[in-house]
C-alpha cells in the first residue's frame, strides 16, 4: 500500500551569474516518500517545480561521485542521505564549500581535476614484466596497504571539509593527497620518487594540520588524513636519510 | 566572451561553522595553556636556583586560591587535550596489520588513553610517596 505522500521544505543555495552577484536561497516545497533521496528531491523540483535548478548527478549508488553537497552544512553524497532524516524540519542544500560555484550546486572542479593529473596517478611499473612473464603478485599484507586508499570515488567531500584547502587552495588536498598514497603504497609502484617532490612541498603534505574532518566525512571509509599523515612521516624520513643515503632530487 | 562567473564563498567563522571546527580549535587551543603551565614551571626551576627561600615562596604563591583555581582549569583542559591528541592518533599513525587486517582505531586510542591513565596515577602515587 502507498504511503500517504508528506511534504518537506528544501531549501537550495541557488546562483545564476546572469542574474545574481551573490548566491541566494531559494524554498521548495516538495512531496516526498520514506525512500527519497535528497537527490531525488532536487530531480522533483526540476521535473515538477523548477526546471532552471542545475546540479551534478550520475549513478544515484554512491560510486561516481557527482553528488556531493553540503547538506544542512555537512558534506555529504546526497544520493545516500535521506529526506525524512530532516522531517518535518526543511533541508538546506548548498554546493560544496571551499569550491567555487560555477552555477546552483554545481562547483568548478577544475583545480581538483589539476592536481589528479599532477600525481601520476597509475602505476608505473618497478620492474616491466612481458606478458608471458605473468601477473605481478602480492601478499595480502601488500595489499591491504593500499586498499582502502584505493576506494576513492573524487567525491571532493574530504576538500569541503578540509578548512585549510578553503583557506588555500594551493594546499593538495585530502583527496589527492590519499590517492597519491595508494600508489606510493603499491608494492607494485616504482614512481615514488617522483610523487614525494610533491608530497615534500607546503602545499603537499604540510598544510594539513590534523584537523581530521576529511576522513570523517568521506563515504567510501578511505580515511585520507591516514594517507597524509603517514606521508609526513615519510617525508620526514626523506628529509634526514637524504644525508645518508642521498638520491633522486634529494642530493 | 565566456559568460561564466565562479563565484568564490568567505572563509570568515568558518570554525564555527561546525561543531567538529570548534572541537578542532579547542584542542589547537590548548597547547597555549600547555605553554602557560610550562611558564609556571620555568619560573618554579628559576627560583629554586635562586635558593631555599625563594624557592617556598613559589610553593606558597601555588598555594593561593587564585593558583589553586588556575590549576583545575589546567587538568580539564589537559584532559582534553590528551583526549582529543589520542583521538586523532589513529588517523596519523602507519597502518597496523596484526593479522593481515587494519587494527581499529577505537582499540588504538583506547590504549594511548589507558597509557595516560596509567601514567598520571603512577606519577600521582610516586609524588605523594615522596611528599609523605
Amino acid at each position: 500500500m502507498a504511503e500517504p505522500a508528506r511534504t518537506i521544505e528544501i531549501e537550495v543555495l541557488r546562483y545564476r551569474p546572469e542574474q545574481e552577484s551573490e548566491p541566494v536561497l531559494q524554498s521548495y516545497a516538495v512531496p516526498f516518500t520514506d525512500d527519497m533521496s535528497v537527490l531525488q528531491g532536487l530531480q522533483y523540483i526540476k521535473d515538477y517545480l523548477d526546471g532552471t535548478l542545475s546540479f551534478r548527478w550520475s549513478c544515484r549508488m554512491a560510486i561516481c561521485g557527482s553528488c556531493g553537497m553540503m547538506i544542512e552544512g555537512v558534506p555529504k553524497l546526497s544520493c545516500q542521505t535521506f529526506l525524512r532524516e530532516f522531517y518535518p524540519g526543511k533541508v538546506r542544500v548548498e554546493a560544496l564549500s571551499h569550491f567555487p560555484i560555477e552555477r546552483d550546486l554545481v562547483i568548478d572542479a577544475s583545480d581538483f581535476i589539476g592536481k589528479l593529473e599532477s600525481i601520476t596517478p597509475y602505476i608505473v611499473p618497478k620492474e616491466p614484466r612481458t606478458l608471458d612473464q605473468g601477473e605481478y603478485l602480492q601478499t595480502p599484507a601488500q595489499l591491504e596497504q593500499f586498499l582502502q586508499f584505493s576506494g576513492c570515488i573524487n567525491c571532493m567531500l574530504c576538500y569541503a571539509a578540509c578548512p585549510q584547502y578553503g583557506l588555500d587552495s594551493k594546499f593538495t588536498g585530502p583527496g589527492i593527497l590519499a590517492l597519491l598514497h595508494r600508489y606510493n603504497a603499491d608494492s607494485r609502484d616504482g614512481a615514488r620518487d617522483k610523487r614525494m617532490d610533491l608530497v615534500h612541498t607546503e602545499e603537499g603534505v604540510w598544510s594539513c594540520t590534523a584537523v581530521g574532518y576529511c576522513s570523517e566525512v568521506c563515504p567510501k571509509g578511505v580515511d585520507p588524513a591516514n594517507a597524509v599523515n603517514q606521508n609526513k612521516t615519510a617525508s620526514a624520513m626523506d628529509f634526514f636519510l637524504r644525508f645518508v643515503a642521498p638520491k633522486g632530487s634529494a642530493k | 566572451m565566456s559568460a561564466r562567473r565562479p563565484y568564490v564563498r568567505s572563509m570568515d567563522g568558518w570554525w564555527r561553522r561546525d561543531p567538529f571546527f570548534v572541537g578542532y580549535m579547542a584542542r589547537e587551543a590548548t597547547a597555549v595553556l600547555v605553554v602557560a603551565y610550562a611558564v609556571v614551571l620555568l619560573i618554579g626551576l628559576i627560583r629554586l636556583s635562586q635558593g631555599q627561600a625563594a624557592y617556598e615562596g613559589w610553593l606558597y604563591a601555588l598555594r593561593s586560591p587564585l593558583a589553586i583555581g588556575f590549576h583545575i582549569v589546567l587538568l580539564a583542559v589537559f584532559m582534553y587535550h590528551t583526549w582529543s591528541w589520542f583521538r586523532i592518533m589513529p588517523k596519523t599513525m602507519p597502518l597496523i596489520l596484526p593479522d593481515g587486517r587494519r587494527l581499529s582505531p577505537a582499540l588504538i586510542t583506547g590504549a594511548g588513553l589507558t597509557a595516560a591513565a596509567i601514567v598520571c596515577a603512577s606519577l600521582v602515587v610516586a609524588a605523594m610517596k615522596v611528599a609523605a
